[in-house]
C-alpha cells in the first residue's frame, strides 16, 4: 500500500444497500474520551454501555466512578452515576444497591482504587455478596498521577516510583486480588479478561452481560478484571503495549474464569 | 422547635430511654430508610437499637467494615434518593471527614451523628465537646459546612433527628448532630411527636435512580477540574451557607433581660451552666445563659445585640476552649470573654461554673442589690 | 470495480490514531492517514475496498469512532431469491455504492 487511497466518508447515513453492523450505542454520550490513544478504558466503557443497551436497562442502571484515569467515566456513560472518593466505590455502590434493590449497579475501578486504597471496601463488599458488578481495570500502573507503582505492578516493572523495577523487598508482590476475592463465599462470578483483540473484546462483553444477568437474578457479587494496557504509563505505542501485555502481564494475571456460578475454577498460571 | 403533639384524645407517646436509643427511635419515625455504622463507644446503642427495631420496621441497617465505608454508603444511599444516616463517636467521625467533604460538595442530604468522646487520638470514652472545631468549621478538606445541631437532653436527641433530616433535605446539605457521651448514655423521659415523613421528604429529582429516556442523566460528583467551574460550585455553596445562616439560627436565651454577665455554652455544658446560672441568680448575680442550638449557623447576632449591656462573657465548654472563638467573633471585642472548661471526658460541675461566674461578677458583685428576677426560660428561634 | 461486503466510517475528528484498528483488521483495509485531525492525530482511514464488515476494528476501537456496515445477511428465509452485493465505484471521495442482483440470492431488498 504505497499509495493509499483514502475513503473519506462525510455523511453519517448508512451507505445504500448496506446495514449497520456496529455503531456507537446511544448509551455512550457523544463526549470525546480523555483517555490516551489506545487505552483499554474506552473499550470497556463501550462494552458496558453496549450491554446496557442490549438488555434495555439504561434507565435502571446506576454506575459508580472511581478516582484514577476513569474518574470521568460519567462523562461518557449516558446513565445516572455517582463519583466516589478514592477507593470508596464499593461502599458507595453498596449504599446505592441497598437503597435501590431493584436496580442495576456497577462500580468501575482501577487497580489503585480497588486493590490499594480501597482494599477494605472491595473485600468486604465481595464478602457480603453485594449484588452488584465491579469492573476492575488492571494495567499495573497509576496512569492518572503519572505512572507510579500500582499494587498490581509486576516484579521488576519500571514505574516512576520503581525506577529500578519493582523489588519485592521494598514493595511486596503484585497483588492478585481477583484470586483473593474469588475465594470469598460472597463472590458469585469472578473472571479475568482483556480487550486487546477482537476475540478478547467479544469475551469480555459476554462476561459483562453474564454479570448483569447474574445481578438481575440476584446471584450476588460479580467481579470482572480486565487486564489492560497503559501505553503512556508503560511508554509504548498502543500496539506494542498490547504485545507487552500478552508477554508480561498475562503470565502473572492469566485470563479466564476464576469463579463461575459460585464455584471456584482450577488455578491457571502463577 | 416545632413539635406537633399527638392529637389531644391520644395518649402522648412518652418513654424513658437512653439518648442513643431515643435518637435511633426518632430516626425510624423520621422515615430513615438506611443506616450504615460501625460500633464505637459511647454510641453503639444506635446501631444496636436500629438493628433490632429499625429492621423490624423496614429499615436497611448495616454494620459495615469501617466508618470510612459507612459514610460512603451514606453517600451512595442518600445519593440514590433515600433518607440515610450514620452515627459514630469522635475517632470514627474523624475517619468520616473525607466522605462528609465529598457529600457537602456533591450536595447530598444526609444525617451524621457524633456522640462526642474525649480526645485527641483514641482519647477516652467519656463525654467531651472537643469536636466543636471539626464539626462547625468544616472538618474535612475544602470550604464547606455541615449544618450542626447541638442537643442538650434526651428529648432533643430525638427532636434533632427530625429537624436534622428536614434541614438536610431542605438545603441538600449534610446535617451533623453534635451530642456527647453523657447525652447518649443517660436516660430521660422522651416524648415522640407525630411526624409523617411523607409530609416532610421532598421530591429528589437530582437523585441517581436510573436515567429515564425523558431526562438528562444525573451525576453526583465533587470533581470539577476546570477552576472556573470549581469556583462557581464554591460560590453556589457559599450562597447556600448564607441562606442557612440567615434562616436557620436557633438558640436558647435564659435571663437575658438585665444580664451583665453572659454564660455561653452548648449541649451538656449548657445544661450544667443553666443550673449554675440559676444558682448565681439566687445569689443576686445578673447573669444570663445563651445556649446555641445550632452551632452552624452560629447565633452571632444575639451576641452582637447583647454586647453593649454586658460586662463580660463566660464560655463553658468540655474542651480546651473552641467555641470561645465564635463568642469573641460575636461580641466583636466589646467585652472580655473568659473560658472555663474541663477536658479529657470530665464534666464540669455547676459549682465550678458558679465559682467562675462569681469571680467574673467581682465575687458577689450585684448580690443583694434588691432585684429579684422572675425565672423564665425563653427558647427563641431566631429567623432573621 | 471490486465487490465488497462491508464498509466502515471513521469519525476522523474523534479518532486518536492509536492504530489498534489497523492491527485488528484481517483484510489490511485500514491505515493511518498522513493527514492529522484537529487534535493532531493521524486518523484511521479505509485504504482498500475489501472490507468484509467483520467489525473487528470497531470492537478494539477505544473511542468508538468506527461505524461498520455490511451487506444484509441471509435473513429472508427460503423464499428469498436475490442477494445484494454492494460494489464500490469510487473510493476516492464519498463512497458510491451500486447494488447488483445475483440470480440466486436470499435477501429481498
Amino acid at each position: 500500500m504505497d499509495n493509499p487511497r483514502e475513503v473519506e466518508m462525510e455523511t453519517v447515513s448508512c451507505p445504500e444497500g448496506l446495514e449497520v453492523v456496529w455503531e456507537k450505542p446511544e448509551t455512550l454520550t457523544g463526549n470525546r474520551m480523555h483517555y490516551c490513544p489506545g487505552c483499554g478504558h474506552g473499550v470497556v466503557h463501550k462494552l458496558l454501555m453496549e450491554v446496557l443497551k442490549e438488555m434495555d436497562i439504561q434507565d435502571k442502571t446506576i454506575g459508580v466512578a472511581p478516582v484514577g484515569c476513569s474518574v470521568f467515566a460519567y462523562n461518557y456513560m449516558n446513565i445516572d452515576m455517582q463519583e466516589a472518593a478514592h477507593g470508596r466505590a464499593a461502599a458507595v455502590a453498596t449504599g446505592v444497591r441497598r437503597m435501590l434493590p431493584d436496580k442495576f449497579v456497577f462500580s468501575y475501578q482501577g487497580d489503585g482504587d480497588l486493590a490499594a486504597i480501597g482494599t477494605a471496601e472491595t473485600i468486604h463488599a465481595a464478602n457480603r455478596g453485594e449484588n452488584f458488578l465491579v469492573v476492575f481495570i488492571n494495567n499495573g500502573i497509576y496512569g492518572m498521577t503519572g505512572g507510579q507503582m500500582a499494587p498490581t505492578t509486576l516484579v521488576g516493572m519500571k514505574t516512576s516510583t520503581t525506577p529500578g523495577g519493582r523489588d519485592v523487598e521494598t514493595s511486596g508482590f503484585p497483588f492478585n486480588i481477583s484470586r483473593l476475592i474469588a475465594m470469598l463465599p460472597g463472590a458469585y462470578y469472578v473472571t479475568r479478561q482483556s480487550v486487546h483483540t477482537p476475540g478478547a473484546v467479544r469475551k469480555t462483553k459476554k462476561a459483562i452481560r453474564k454479570a448483569f444477568e447474574h445481578q438481575r437474578d440476584r446471584k450476588g457479587y460479580c467481579l470482572i478484571e480486565v487486564v489492560s494496557n497503559c501505553p503512556s504509563g508503560w511508554k509504548m505505542t498502543p500496539v506494542v503495549s498490547n504485545q507487552w501485555m500478552e508477554e508480561n502481564m498475562f503470565p502473572s494475571y492469566p485470563l479466564g474464569d476464576l469463579k463461575t456460578d459460585g464455584v471456584l475454577q482450577p488455578l491457571k498460571g502463577n | 422547635m416545632n413539635r406537633k403533639n399527638a392529637t389531644p384524645t391520644e395518649k402522648p407517646d412518652i418513654r424513658l430511654m437512653k439518648g442513643n436509643e431515643a435518637l435511633a427511635e426518632a430516626a425510624i419515625r423520621a422515615g430513615c430508610q438506611g443506616y450504615f455504622g460501625y460500633p464505637i463507644t459511647p454510641q453503639s446503642e444506635v446501631l444496636e437499637y436500629l438493628t433490632e427495631e429499625g429492621r423490624k420496621r423496614g429499615m436497611v441497617v448495616m454494620q459495615v467494615e469501617s466508618e470510612l465505608a459507612a459514610i460512603n454508603m451514606v453517600y451512595g444511599g442518600a445519593g440514590a434518593g433515600a433518607r440515610v444516616m450514620t452515627s459514630s463517636s469522635s475517632p470514627g467521625i474523624s475517619l468520616m471527614q473525607e466522605g462528609i467533604s465529598y457529600i457537602a460538595c456533591a450536595e447530598i442530604p444526609c444525617l451524621v451523628v457524633n456522640v462526642n468522646r474525649g480526645g485527641p487520638g483514641l482519647g477516652t470514652i467519656q463525654p467531651a465537646q472537643g469536636d466543636y472545631f471539626q464539626a462547625t468549621k468544616g472538618g474535612g478538606h475544602g470550604d464547606y459546612h455541615p449544618i450542626v445541631l447541638a442537643p442538650a437532653s434526651v428529648q432533643e436527641m430525638a427532636d434533632m433527628v427530625y429537624l436534622g433530616f428536614d434541614l438536610a433535605d431542605k438545603y441538600r446539605n449534610p446535617t451533623l448532630i453534635l451530642a456527647d457521651g453523657a447525652l447518649g448514655q443517660m436516660m430521660e423521659k422522651v416524648e415522640f411527636p407525630e411526624y409523617n415523613p411523607a409530609d416532610h421528604i421532598p421530591e429528589k429529582p437530582w437523585a441517581t435512580t436510573g436515567k429515564p429516556k425523558d431526562r438528562e442523566r444525573n451525576i453526583l460528583t465533587s470533581l470539577h477540574i476546570q477552576p472556573e467551574k470549581m469556583e462557581e460550585v464554591n460560590r453556589r455553596l457559599q450562597k447556600k451557607y448564607e441562606t442557612i445562616c440567615a434562616n436557620e439560627v436557633r438558640y436558647q436565651l435564659v435571663h437575658a433581660d438585665d444580664a451583665e454577665i453572659l454564660v455561653v455554652a452548648f449541649g451538656l455544658a449548657a445544661r450544667i451552666s443553666h443550673k449554675a446560672v440559676e444558682m448565681a441568680r439566687a445569689q443576686g448575680i445578673r447573669v444570663a445563659l445563651m445556649r446555641p442550638i445550632t452551632l452552624y449557623p452560629y447565633p452571632y447576632d444575639v451576641l452582637r445585640r447583647m454586647k453593649s449591656t454586658l460586662k463580660g462573657a463566660l464560655v463553658v465548654e468540655m474542651n480546651a476552649g473552641q467555641m470561645i472563638e465564635d463568642v469573641r467573633l460575636g461580641v466583636e471585642g466589646a467585652v472580655p470573654v473568659k473560658y472555663f472548661g474541663r477536658m479529657g471526658g470530665i464534666i464540669p460541675t455547676p459549682e465550678e461554673v458558679l465559682e467562675e461566674i462569681r469571680r467574673m461578677s467581682g465575687d458577689g458583685h450585684g448580690a443583694g442589690d434588691g432585684h429579684h428576677h422572675a425565672m423564665h426560660d425563653q427558647i427563641l428561634e431566631e429567623r432573621n | 470495480m471490486a465487490s465488497v461486503r462491508g464498509n466502515v466510517q471513521v469519525d476522523i475528528d474523534t479518532c486518536k490514531g492509536c492504530e489498534l484498528c489497523v492491527e485488528a483488521c484481517p483484510q489490511d483495509s485500514l491505515q493511518l492517514s498522513e493527514k492529522v485531525n484537529a487534535q493532531g492525530y493521524h486518523y484511521a482511514v479505509l485504504i482498500q475496498d475489501n472490507c468484509t464488515g467483520c467489525e473487528n476494528c470497531a470492537l478494539v476501537c477505544p473511542d468508538a469512532v468506527i461505524t461498520v456496515y455490511r451487506t444484509p445477511k441471509n435473513s429472508a428465509g427460503k423464499n428469498a431469491k436475490r442477494e445484494a452485493v454492494a460494489t464500490v465505484t469510487n473510493v476516492r471521495a464519498n463512497m458510491k455504492i451500486t447494488v447488483e442482483e445475483l440470480p440466486e440470492g436470499k435477501v429481498d431488498l
